[in-house]
């Protein structure tokens, strides 16, 4: 299948290409953060604080990998199920987050600030956990390191795969 | 009368969990290949990474998946078997410990649900089922569950009067919910009947079946391949990208239940199936 090359920060021109069942190879920095994070995240943003993190034009990784062993950078790291997320999701895309990365449906408000926001949610596959950490080259922590698993970590990507699952254009691959 | 020493339970404990979430049981495997023949398309390159995700579990020996569960311990402790070093549940969460640290897994358990939330960083207190057995063995399976499935698992105390339909229709309604959440392609582990708790175990103690090997009881291996046959034709398929294969297998248990009962508990798991066991 063909298979594309895209760079992170995620622009708006290419970010309009993207349609759902495209197979992209996602490249550059990326940051990680699940439940616990996103609710820092929105308290943060409530109480006018700086965040630890860029948003604008980022993409955010729904993952919390296992340890890394001797010699990898990182271990397991799959997505988890992003629907945990939704509720904390359309702030963060009206502040310039344009891309997620995770696993299983998105609400009808996430979809539609992905329209809104001209944004876009990719799907990783589950459970292949060992076979996307050999896509992640370096790893570093960058907030929260008390949530262990949890903290916010910011990766660079190589080639990593991804599914475009819902794009800018209403498109839903779980709806067709 | 045989003794049974606290190391023997520390270390099988440990290297069941820790072996368990690096290899797969090779049904579940051979499954996975035969789904991956069966689909096309973005459904087939999905499977393809998952397949190659066991290899390279493997070989880097790490975890398939970063979800390394909250380990789900069954024990069948034979009558005959003695055991002096205190509680028998100290040595299984000393196992649990070990393989979390020395294995590079993940702390996946909080101490307290709602409240406080507070990583305990060791997988401990995991769930652990004490059965009691003739004979003189010990037989450990450790089964890690992982929560993105778990979480779509769903138990309904039907009517009497639902019978076969609602029990059918209980089952495809909790695997259309779960959509592509769980990991598909699933294994559905349904128990039927018992009560409230027992239909529950039942749907848990399905999963640990082979893959596809039916029930002993020719009306209830009618209902599991009947069951399969319609959650494929759901359409779901891998990770809810659309597909043939949604489910692997059906497992069904059942057991008898009230006069005025009819608990139905279905038990989702995702397709890195994992357990692993060992008879002491």
């Amino acid at each position: 299948m063909m298979k594309r090359k895209i760079q992170t920060p995620l622009t708006d021109e290419v970010i309009e290409t993207l349609k759902i069942g495209d197979i992209v190879l996602i490249n550059g920095y990326v940051y990680t953060a699940r439940d616990a994070a996103h609710k820092r995240l929105i308290e943060l943003i409530e109480m006018d604080a700086p965040l630890p993190i860029p948003l604008n034009g980022q993409i955010i990784y729904y993952v919390g990998p296992t340890p890394a062993p001797e010699g990898k950078v990182i271990g397991s790291a799959g997505p988890t199920t992003s629907s945990r997320m939704d509720p904390y999701t359309p702030l963060l895309l009206s502040l310039g987050l344009k891309g997620m990365i995770g696993k299983g449906k998105r609400s009808k408000e996430v979809k539609d600030a992905i329209k809104k926001y001209k944004a876009v949610y990719f799907l990783a596959t589950g459970g292949a956990g060992a076979f996307l950490s050999r896509h992640i080259v370096s790893v570093e922590e960058i907030a929260f390191s008390e949530l262990l698993a949890e903290s916010i970590k910011k990766l660079l990507f190589k080639d990593f795969p991804a599914i475009v699952a819902i794009d800018c254009h209403g498109g839903d691959i779980f709806e067709r | 009368m045989r003794k049974i020493s606290k190391s023997e339970i520390v270390k099988a404990v440990k290297e069941l969990y820790t072996k368990a979430t690096v290899i797969l049981p090779q049904d579940v495997s051979e499954a996975l290949k035969k789904a991956y023949m069966q689909e096309k398309g973005i459904a087939k390159e999905i499977l393809w990474q998952i397949i190659e995700n066991q290899e390279i579990a493997l070989e880097d020996n790490i975890p398939l998946c970063q979800d390394t569960g909250i380990p789900v311990i069954f024990i069948e402790w034979g009558v005959e078997v003695v055991y002096e070093e205190g509680e028998p549940l100290d040595a299984i969460y000393e196992g649990v410990k070990s393989a979390t640290k020395e294995g590079y897994l993940r702390a996946s358990v909080v101490n307290d649900p709602i409240f406080e939330r507070k990583n305990t960083t060791d997988n401990t207190p995991c769930i652990v089922h004490f059965e009691l057995k003739k004979g003189d063995k010990v037989k450990i399976t450790v089964a890690p569950k992982g929560a993105g499935s778990e979480n779509m698992s769903a138990l309904k105390m039907l009517r009497p009067a639902d019978g076969l339909q609602g029990v059918l229709n209980f089952v495809l309604d909790t695997v259309k919910k779960a959509n592509g959440n769980p990991c598909p392609p699933i294994v559905v582990g349904v128990g039927v009947g018992g009560n409230f708790e027992i239909a529950a175990l039942l749907a848990k103690k399905a999963l640990l079946r082979k893959v596809g090997e039916p029930n002993k009881n020719p009306k209830y291996a009618e209902l599991e391949r009947k069951l399969l046959e319609e959650i494929n034709s759901l359409g779901i398929g891998p990770m809810g990208v659309g597909g043939g294969v949604t489910a692997l297998a059906v497992h069904i248990e059942y057991y008898p239940c009230h006069i005025a009962s009819l608990p139905v508990a279905v038990n989702i798991q995702c397709h890195s199936a994992r357990h692993a066991e060992v008879e002491l």
